[in-house]
């Protein structure tokens, strides 16, 4: 094998030329491929973090809504097989009932949740609709009541805390964390107190200890966070009055059966991320294929420059081959020497595609990308999975080694007497 | 090894050519090759010479009869067994000496040694380097193949030929690209293997002088050996 693999280094050395201009084809694709992938999945995990990161797997709350059914349809239901049979009924206009938007016996249900293995972490949430009065004015906002500290373990609220710190938040007492153009709106910094209206008319004075900004104009605007005890206060609602409880799964994909499965056993409404952000998944999905098809369709035609080159070899290197034979090369031989060329030129390609695809990964990594959109985010993202360099040697062996394989058969065909009394 | 000194026997050897109609070349070809024994073919072109040589290499599988190989029969053979054969008991001279450009003198010498693998590179290089002091080449051992004149690359085919210790070599017309010289020089040096080195030669030739002081010149007619 070492014979063999030294004969194929001298072929090569021979037409350097065109060897070289077959493994940068091998190398620009292999570059091509790990850079485009890391940079399509990084952008993709920062816009699916965007949303993901904050949403809850499951969410239970109770919605506001008519009843379902209406008393006289059961009356007309037991009348079945009767001689009162089932007729149609013209009640029009049903409203809501007129309830709480809590969740009833939420504290049993979060005992529930907390003690079922498949959850990860369970926070509670109190959404309540208040007004901030600055001046004459009055500013319509939303205070999420939340357990400070789950959601900076769970939902990385701290990410998206531009200014202050969530422990005083978690401690303090009145405290807000006002969102960006909340703020802005209000003028209000750190240290200073707004004044808040709820919708019952309570009023009280916080103090703004954060600013808090999520990436999306509209949602700064109005949304706000408090201790949910804070909350329950400004309300004169008692500790287990909640709104909303948040799942966090251990396992995502868990989510739309837990969800289904949550609201019947605790009669609520349960919505799952799935269902709530469906078009994610979906276009990550999408860029996705177009990178890895991209990358193959250019992997695929270095593997063809490889064939080409190798078969303009083969025929110039006749006489070698026929002579090789004669001295007692066998056609496996040969193939051999021709499938190893055709290795040395993917494997030498595919290496500095590699290093070249790290290079351009890390000079993308570097460039600056700032918008107001997203705090977090300085320079582009890039992912740098190890997967995405393993596919692309992979492919690059299988390209070269097929692409190889064609002209190396026909080279092991090669009939010795042929050539040689031809001459 | 054969017990009967013959280092190759052939038995009743046809092929034809089917295309585009079937042509005999070769009709019941018989001979003997003893041990040490310097033999020439000849015969008008188109006799079937040059095809029984290529069929005797072992290269050509495509005939009737029976071909013996140092006591083994190559009926049935498969093609790396043969590679092998050729490999370790054929040393082969062609007219249009046939090196590898890509390689230097030396190795050339050195290819079919390695790829034996009987012994080791750096042995087999020494015996290369003796194979070609011996034809007076070792000046150029370092040289690019195609660096060297017509009777030079002779020489170095020769030395490659003998680098595995051959039973047999085989020329198919190895004087006919040289001048009278350099023909004179290669017979003498074929000459010096056979007596000197005890090893058989079977060589095709057009060149009757070149016959006429071999041992034994088989004289080929129409696909038949006539003499």
């Amino acid at each position: 094998m070492r014979l063999l693999l030294s004969i194929s280094l001298t072929l090569l050395r021979a037409k350097l030329k065109q060897s070289i201009v077959a493994a940068v084809g091998v190398t620009f694709s292999i570059t091509m491929f790990v850079t485009l992938l890391g940079f399509m999945n990084g952008l993709n995990d920062m816009l699916d973090g965007l949303i993901l990161n904050r949403t809850p797997h499951v969410r239970l709350y109770n919605e506001l809504k008519a009843s379902p059914k209406q008393p006289i349809e059961s009356w007309y239901e037991q009348g079945v097989g009767t001689d009162f049979p089932p007729t149609h009924h013209f009640v029009r206009s049903v409203k809501p009932k007129d309830e709480l938007p809590r969740l009833r016996n939420g504290s049993a249900i979060m005992k529930a949740l907390e003690n079922d293995p498949r959850v990860l972490a369970v926070s509670p949430r109190l959404v309540a609709q208040v007004f901030f009065n600055v001046g004459t004015v009055d500013l319509n906002g939303q205070v999420n009541g939340i357990d400070v500290l789950q959601e900076v373990q769970y939902y990385q609220f701290s990410d998206y805390l531009v200014e202050g710190d969530p422990q005083d938040l978690a401690s303090g007492n009145n405290t807000i964390v006002l969102g960006k153009g909340l703020a802005d709106m209000m003028e209000a910094g750190i240290g200073e107190t707004v004044q808040v209206t709820t919708a019952s008319g309570e009023r009280s004075m916080l103090r703004v200890v954060g600013i808090y900004q999520s990436g999306i104009a509209d949602y700064d605007k109005v949304q706000c966070y408090a201790n949910i005890k804070n909350v329950q206060k400004l309300m004169s609602r008692p500790s287990s009055y909640y709104t909303d409880i948040n799942v966090k799964m251990h396992d995502l994909l868990e989510a739309p059966a837990a969800a289904k499965e949550f609201a019947g056993r605790f009669g609520v409404d349960a919505l799952d991320i799935q269902t709530a952000n469906a078009q994610f998944e979906t276009g990550s999905d999408v860029r996705s294929i177009i990178s890895y098809a991209v990358g193959i369709v250019l992997l695929i035609v270095a593997g063809f420059g490889i064939y080409n080159i190798l078969n303009m070899m083969i025929y110039e290197k006749l006489d070698a081959i026929a002579i090789l034979k004669a001295t007692g090369f066998s056609g496996g031989d040969v193939r051999r020497i021709f499938l190893l060329l055709s290795m040395i030129i993917g494997v030498c390609g595919g290496i500095a595609g590699l290093l070249f695809g790290f290079a351009l990964q890390n000079l993308i990594d570097n460039v600056p990308f700032v918008t107001a959109a997203l705090p977090t985010v300085t320079t582009f993202p890039i992912d740098y999975n190890p997967k995405y360099y393993i596919i692309a040697v992979t492919f690059a062996l299988l390209t070269t080694w097929v692409s190889g394989w064609f002209p190396a058969r026909k080279a092991s065909k090669v009939d010795p007497v042929e050539i040689i009394r031809g001459k | 090894m054969s017990t009967s000194g013959n280092i190759l026997e052939v038995r009743n050897v046809s092929k034809s050519f089917h295309d585009p109609v079937t042509v005999p070349v070769l009709k019941g070809v018989s001979l003997d090759v003893k041990r040490g024994e310097f033999v020439s073919i000849t015969g008008k072109s188109g006799c079937g010479k040059s095809t029984l040589l290529y069929i005797l290499s072992t290269m050509d599988t495509d005939y009737e009869g029976d071909l013996v190989i140092d006591g083994e029969s190559t009926q049935g053979l498969t093609g790396a067994r043969l590679a092998e054969i050729r490999n370790e008991k054929i040393g082969f001279v062609f007219q249009f000496h046939y090196l590898l450009t890509e390689f230097s003198v030396l190795k050339n010498v050195m290819l079919p040694g390695l790829k034996l693998g009987r012994s080791s590179a750096p042995e087999v290089e020494a015996r290369a380097m003796e194979l070609l002091r011996d034809l007076d080449m070792q000046d150029h051992a370092l040289k690019g193949a195609n660096q060297l004149s017509g009777g030079q690359k002779q020489r170095v085919a020769i030395a490659r030929a003998l680098i595995n210790d051959p039973a047999i070599i085989m020329g198919d017309e190895p004087t006919g690209n040289l001048d009278s010289k350099n023909s004179a020089v290669v017979f003498d040096i074929f000459r010096k293997i056979a007596s000197e080195h005890k090893r058989s030669l079977l060589v095709v030739t057009h060149d009757n002088d070149f016959a006429g002081r071999t041992d034994r010149n088989i004289l080929m007619d129409d696909g038949r050996v006539v003499g």
